[in-house]
């Protein structure tokens, strides 16, 4: 049986023991009084009845299809002619994925040996072995469950707290994910890092001025040594977030004071959407605007007045990038304004200061904390944004504070460096897990300080 | 104070007073300055957009007569057949006069290369083509294309464009007799990724985006409410709750790229599934809505009345049956309002899956979890890569098209939120 029949085959029994405990509940109820006899509503019988047999076989599915392959591979392995087996690892390797291109009907690396297709023939009959047993198991394990259970319902039975329970855990569990991609995060890049880190040192990779990540293949090649100061790409894209903050908080902070302190409520109604809806652009447009717009721009209005602009220079990207976190700092800046206290407003005005007066010496300072905070935020935007930089901002590593020249970013030499085939032993594609560390910590470290800002500032008028 | 019009207080009140309001008027206008700047970069966005792109929504056809002369097909399989040798062989007779070999490599250059398989197709579907002329529309070279809708200027010297002065003359006599056709490029929505421009559509990422997003939905939205009703109905106030949820917050902030990170080692490297598959894609954009659908879903779940739980719990549900048969239809609209927000920034997602290899080309139409795919915007930023003048044109319309899903979904959302939204 096929994997996509055999779930539904789960589902289906599953449901049907449902009524099975649930008839099975309303036949116990007649012997005690009616349905009131029970313990719990008949519903809760076969709700129990259910779980009890499909929890077991989704987890005989889930655990039989993590070991089969290896287990297969292993008797394939063995079945082989000795001159084969005894190949190293990596050969034997090469040698498994023919066979697992031919069952698969791809091509395959040269033409493959009677051995290798005879051992092809193994493996699928193997496999076919492997799903007929493991459909059986799980529909006997699936049947018996249903019928024992069946057998066990009493108007006693606290079918009701047995289902609750388990219901809550795996309401526990799906909390817990959250948990577990965190883990997942840090152990993937963590592990990498360190690997990378036993081949260049912590401080090389913090300190170094030269980066040119491309290493020799061969000893003899000329060039490309590999150098991985990571200095100029942390310049590079410190450079552009200045220049997105530089153009999104002005604009942003402006914006949300205006929508909340002057626009009347039909100018707020229009404009507040049009300016979420530049929040809900994907990147990869905002990329491909700069890229084939804004770019081209900034390097002919350069040329007008001779100056000598990079066709990928960090000005393009930065203003972009800049244009895509306005909504961002203006939609966060318009919370922690509408948070300050009406009665503050009145008190200033009431005093004779202008709008203006009391925007700038009363609401502002009031709200500066929730206001850094977002800006916060939004710095750790501009810091992980990939698309637009990768689009508009080049390769090269410069060193450079010409905002007009090409600069890179610590997430477009994590994509050039990991798109494409990888050798994960090679110092090349562990420094992309390394640059992605020091990315994940420093977006970490800032979200929670911004966080921990912005949440004591809501206490504080609260 | 008999005097009150001397009162040096006021004086220094009204001789600022201008000033004053010199000031609020700048701040002003600075403000309203801000908001038009924002709304300016959006327009100019969707123009540069829709300028560059609405002409990829049309299609240069240009007609030839095929004769399929029955000496090509003799072998059994008709897909065997010189099917270019066909349309050389009708443009030959079209242009009798073009004799020189480098004249007639110009003149096929015309015609794109994907007119023999719309050949092969006809003869296929009706083998009593064989042995007959037929007018058939060709579609034309993308270079042919792209100076049709005036792209390539005529203007200019010959060696600085693409089309040559002979095949200008030609499409001049092709055009004359009526033989150049522009239509609507159904091509564009029905088919999958190509080298050539003219053959390239935007089905088969279409189809990825699809497989990926029903992985992505299917996962993270049971998963997302699940988690989001422990913690705000069933959670005990401690330590590991107060991680949980600061954890989730700083999940929401992570930059996608890390995702796309943890994916390629956790499920590619560590689990060894498939590369480039819809599966792997649409795990990882789990990971990355999960926090965004967890949060709008707590939020729902905070919005229901305390009175309604307090009633229940009163006529004797239990927690579970006041949370499943009260609380949660109550909270529903609002958590799939979240969710549909979250499925959009899903599909609108490029870099965590260029990280698991759906940067790749594809050709094919995907038709399951676990074929090679690519989704739409990552077929965006592979067109935008390439250097082909036409595929400009292609890469905004297929934005358009992007831009088109995304709206239907947030106005999907809106609307979802105006039937359902309850003033308690």
């Amino acid at each position: 049986m096929r994997t996509p029949y055999l779930l539904i085959t789960i589902a289906v029994l599953a449901c049907g023991s449902y009524f099975l405990g649930r008839s099975r509940a309303f036949a116990v109820a007649k012997g005690c009084g009616g349905v009131k006899g029970l313990h719990s509503l008949p519903g809760h019988y076969g709700m129990w009845t259910a779980l009890w047999c499909a929890v077991p076989a989704l987890l005989v599915f889930a655990i039989w299809n993590a070991a089969e392959s290896p287990i297969i591979t292993a008797l394939v392995v063995a079945g082989l002619p000795a001159e084969i087996s005894s190949l190293p690892p990596s050969k034997l390797g090469l040698i498994m994925n023919d066979i697992r291109n031919i069952i698969s009907g791809n091509i395959t690396s040269g033409d493959p040996s009677p051995a290798i297709i005879k051992a092809a023939e193994h493996y699928r009959a193997l496999q076919m072995i492997s799903v007929d047993a493991m459909s059986a198991v799980i529909l006997s394990i699936m049947v018996a469950a249903g019928l024992t259970i069946r057998t066990r319902i009493s108007p006693t039975l606290k079918a009701r707290n047995k289902v609750e329970k388990l219901v809550q855990l795996l309401l526990f569990l799906s909390s817990a994910i959250a948990i577990l991609i965190t883990v997942g995060i840090v152990l993937s890049v963590l592990f990498e890092s360190i690997r990378f880190f036993k081949v260049i040192p912590l401080s090389d990779f913090l300190f170094g001025l030269s980066w040119s990540p491309q290493t020799a293949i061969r000893s003899d090649q000329v060039g490309s040594s590999g150098a991985f100061g990571a200095v100029p790409v942390f310049a590079g894209t410190a450079m552009i977030a200045l220049i997105a903050m530089l153009v999104a908080v002005p604009i942003g902070l402006m914006s949300a004071i205006y929508l909340s302190e002057y626009a009347g409520s039909r100018f707020r109604t229009i404009a507040k959407p049009l300016l979420e809806i530049l929040a809900g652009i994907p990147t990869v447009v905002y990329g491909f605007f700069a890229a084939l717009t804004v770019a081209p721009f900034i390097r002919d209005t350069g040329g007008l007045f001779g100056l000598s602009v990079s066709s990928e220079s960090a000005l393009a990207a930065g203003l972009v990038m800049g244009i895509m976190i306005i909504p961002f700092v203006s939609s966060l800046s318009d919370d922690v304004i509408h948070a300050v206290p009406q009665t503050m407003r009145d008190g200033s005005l009431a005093l004779g200061a202008t709008k203006y007066e009391t925007i700038s010496h009363v609401i502002v300072p009031a709200a500066l904390p929730g206001i850094v905070g977002g800006i916060l935020l939004a710095v750790s935007r501009a810091i992980g944004e990939t698309m637009i930089v990768v689009m508009a901002a080049g390769l090269s590593a410069n060193l450079t504070a010409n905002p007009l020249k090409a600069v890179t970013t610590v997430t477009v030499q994590i994509v050039t460096l990991l798109v494409g085939d990888q050798e994960f032993d090679s110092p090349k594609t562990l420094a992309a897990f390394a640059l992605g560390l020091l990315l994940f910590v420093f977006t970490l470290v800032l979200n929670i300080i911004a966080l921990y800002v912005v949440r004591k500032y809501r206490e504080q008028y609260e | 104070m008999d005097q009150p019009e001397k009162n040096p207080t006021i004086d220094k009140v009204n001789r600022g007073l201008k000033r004053r309001y010199r000031a609020e008027r700048r701040f002003r206008i600075l403000g309203a300055t801000a908001i038009l700047t924002a709304l300016c970069f959006l327009f100019l966005l969707f123009f540069s957009i829709v300028s560059s792109g609405y002409k990829a929504f049309e299609k240069t056809f240009i007609q030839i007569e095929v004769f399929f002369d029955p000496a090509e097909f003799t072998n059994e399989n008709l897909a065997a057949a010189n099917f270019p040798g066909l349309i050389k062989a009708s443009m030959n007779s079209m242009f009798p006069e073009v004799t020189s070999r480098k004249d007639k490599k110009d003149l096929y250059y015309l015609i794109s290369p994907g007119a023999s398989f719309q050949l092969m197709k006809q003869v296929k579907n009706n083998p009593a083509l064989i042995g007959q002329k037929e007018l058939i529309w060709v579609a034309a070279n993308d270079d042919v294309d792209m100076l049709l809708k005036g792209n390539i200027d005529r203007t200019r010297p010959e060696s600085e464009r693409r089309i040559s002065d002979k095949q200008l003359g030609w499409l001049d006599t092709l055009a004359h007799d009526g033989k150049i056709k522009k239509t609507f490029n159904t091509a564009f929505f029905t088919s999958g990724d190509s080298r050539e421009p003219e053959l390239a559509g935007i089905w088969g990422a279409t189809c990825g985006s699809f497989y990926t997003l029903l992985i992505t939905l299917s996962l993270s939205f049971p998963i997302g409410v699940a988690a989001a009703v422990y913690l705000e109905e069933f959670a005990p106030k401690n330590r590991w709750t107060d991680i949980i949820e600061v954890n989730i917050n700083n999940l929401a902030a992570v930059p996608s790229i890390v995702y796309g990170l943890l994916g390629l080692a956790v499920f590619i490297n560590f689990f060894g599934m498939p590369r480039s598959t819809p599966l792997v894609g649409g795990l990882v954009l789990t990971l990355m809505t999960l926090p965004i659908i967890i949060i709008a879903s707590r939020a729902s779940l905070k919005s229901v009345p305390p009175s309604i739980r307090e009633a229940a719990l009163g006529i004797g549900a239990s927690k579970m049956q006041m949370v499943a048969h009260h609380v949660l239809p109550l909270a529903l609209p609002g958590m799939l309002t979240g969710t549909i927000i979250g499925m959009a920034h899903a599909l609108g997602e490029t870099a965590p899956l260029l990280m698991v290899g759906m940067v790749a080309f594809i050709v094919d139409i995907p038709h399951g979890f676990t074929d090679p795919a690519t989704v739409l915007p990552v077929q965006i930023y592979l067109w935008a890569d390439s250097p082909e003048r036409a595929f400009v044109a292609k890469t905004s319309a297929a934005i358009m098209v992007l831009l088109a899903f995304l709206f239907l979904m947030n106005a999907a959302a809106v609307l979802l939120r105006k039937r359902f939204e309850i003033k308690w």
